[in-house]
């Protein structure tokens, strides 16, 4: 028989409230009809009631502090749990059938089942909480992928990578990076929404990119190689004779390569014409002579 | 077989106007046979366990049901784990094989 005090953990100077304490803590801890499964428990709350109801009698513990009695003078007599039925063979009818002669057979099964299976008290373990956090992101860091690094408030850094073709309000899963585990217990998950920002110059629809693109007058009506930017960086577009402001024009394959069927979209120039911002005297010269082929009127259909 | 006076009298810490309130509260329900409560092996284990956690581990009256509750629920699950562990027990080899690789597959990391 184990010393009471040491079984419940408490000094041999401990006032009753100390003594009450400690075994409610422990009993909440081994109670075997709070633990059917593990045998350990039942053993365990023994030990802990019989140091209890010695502890618990002022008399009873003087006696012991005394030596006028050992601690197994305080032993209960044998009794038998509510879990002995409840999870016993009695009450399972499948307790007898296929050669498992008892539920320790199954358990044991169920531990292989398990990978470690039951686990023995005082030795909790619990999975960490998740954790939720927002990514703002660029355009182009979806668009071609990118790794971006969240300094979280406890000073640690998370390393997320965004995958190509990812979407705005996307939720990645960063398995093991939320809060630790208890007692060894796995650690949670870090989830990660993207929010991606809106581009200066591009705009995504699905999976394809369309960008504005001003050309000059000369470039318009005459036709020109021109550079516009993708997202995979500048290409030369051929600007066909006689483009106009609306005008569009289409790269195959240059927009967000979609992460399920591995295509690209396309990318969609929409041509604007600018005039020249300084003063062109022979233009607007040629322009006083100038006698159009045909009479435009580009407001017909707005007015009466 | 026992009857209320000797689940009084083998539990010391046991008040009559509790286990009657547990009784009308369905927390423990014994048979009653010509005016007299009969409680099975069973119910005192039951009666014991409710003692236990009412007054010694304090829990107070009102959050006893949902204790208990969350017990027999356990309890239920526990005894259909281990009816479904008896039946894969009962299959051949290769089909328990097959299910605890499954179980590694899908179970806990």
């Amino acid at each position: 028989m184990k010393d009471p005090y040491e079984t419940l953990g408490v000094k041999r100077s401990a006032a009753d409230k100390e003594i009450k304490d400690a075994f409610k803590k422990l009993a909440r801890q081994f109670h075997p009809d709070l633990h059917p499964g593990d045998k350990e428990a039942e053993a365990k709350f023994k030990d802990i009631s019989a140091a209890n109801d010695l502890l618990k009698d002022p008399e009873k513990r003087r006696r012991f502090d005394a030596g006028e009695i050992d601690a197994s003078g305080a032993e209960r007599p044998q009794e038998r749990y509510y879990r002995d039925f409840a999870d016993g063979p009695s009450y399972a009818p499948h307790a007898t059938q296929d050669g498992f002669a008892n539920n320790e057979e199954l358990e044991e099964f169920l531990a292989r089942a398990f990978r470690g299976g039951a686990r023995s008290r005082g030795d909790f373990q619990a999975r960490g909480q998740d954790v939720n956090y927002e990514l703002p992101v660029g355009l182009l860091d979806v668009a071609n992928g990118a790794t971006k690094t969240i300094t979280l408030p406890d000073g640690k850094t998370l390393q997320v990578t965004i995958p190509e073709g990812a979407e705005d309000r996307q939720m990645l899963r960063l398995k093991g990076q939320g809060m630790p585990g208890f007692g060894g217990g796995p650690a949670g998950d870090a989830y990660v929404e993207i929010h991606v920002e809106p581009h200066a110059f591009f705009q995504r629809k699905d999976d394809n990119i369309h960008v504005e693109v001003p050309v000059t007058l000369k470039e318009a009506m005459l036709g020109a190689q021109i550079e516009v930017p993708t997202i995979g960086g500048p290409v030369v577009a051929t600007v066909p004779k006689g483009s106009n402001t609306g005008t569009t024009l289409r790269l195959r394959d240059r927009g967000i390569r979609n992460r399920k069927t591995g295509q690209r979209g396309h990318q969609y120039i929409n041509l604007k014409v600018v005039l020249p911002t300084t003063e062109e005297p022979e233009l607007a010269a040629f322009l006083e002579t100038w006698q159009p082929k045909t009479q435009q009127n580009p407001r017909k259909e707005m007015l009466p | 077989m026992m009857h209320v006076d000797d689940l009084l009298a083998a539990i010391s810490t046991l008040q009559r106007g509790d286990i009657e309130a547990w009784i009308r509260e369905g927390l423990v329900t014994p048979q009653q046979e010509a005016g007299t409560l009969h409680f099975t092996d069973m119910q005192c284990a039951r009666v014991r366990l409710i003692c236990t956690l009412h007054y010694e581990l304090e829990i107070e009256t009102e959050t006893l049901p949902t204790v208990l509750s969350l017990l027999d629920q356990l309890y239920d699950t526990r005894q259909r784990l281990l009816s479904l562990t008896a039946a894969v027990a009962a299959q051949d080899k290769t089909v328990q094989a097959a299910i605890l690789a499954a179980l590694e597959i899908n179970g806990p990391a």
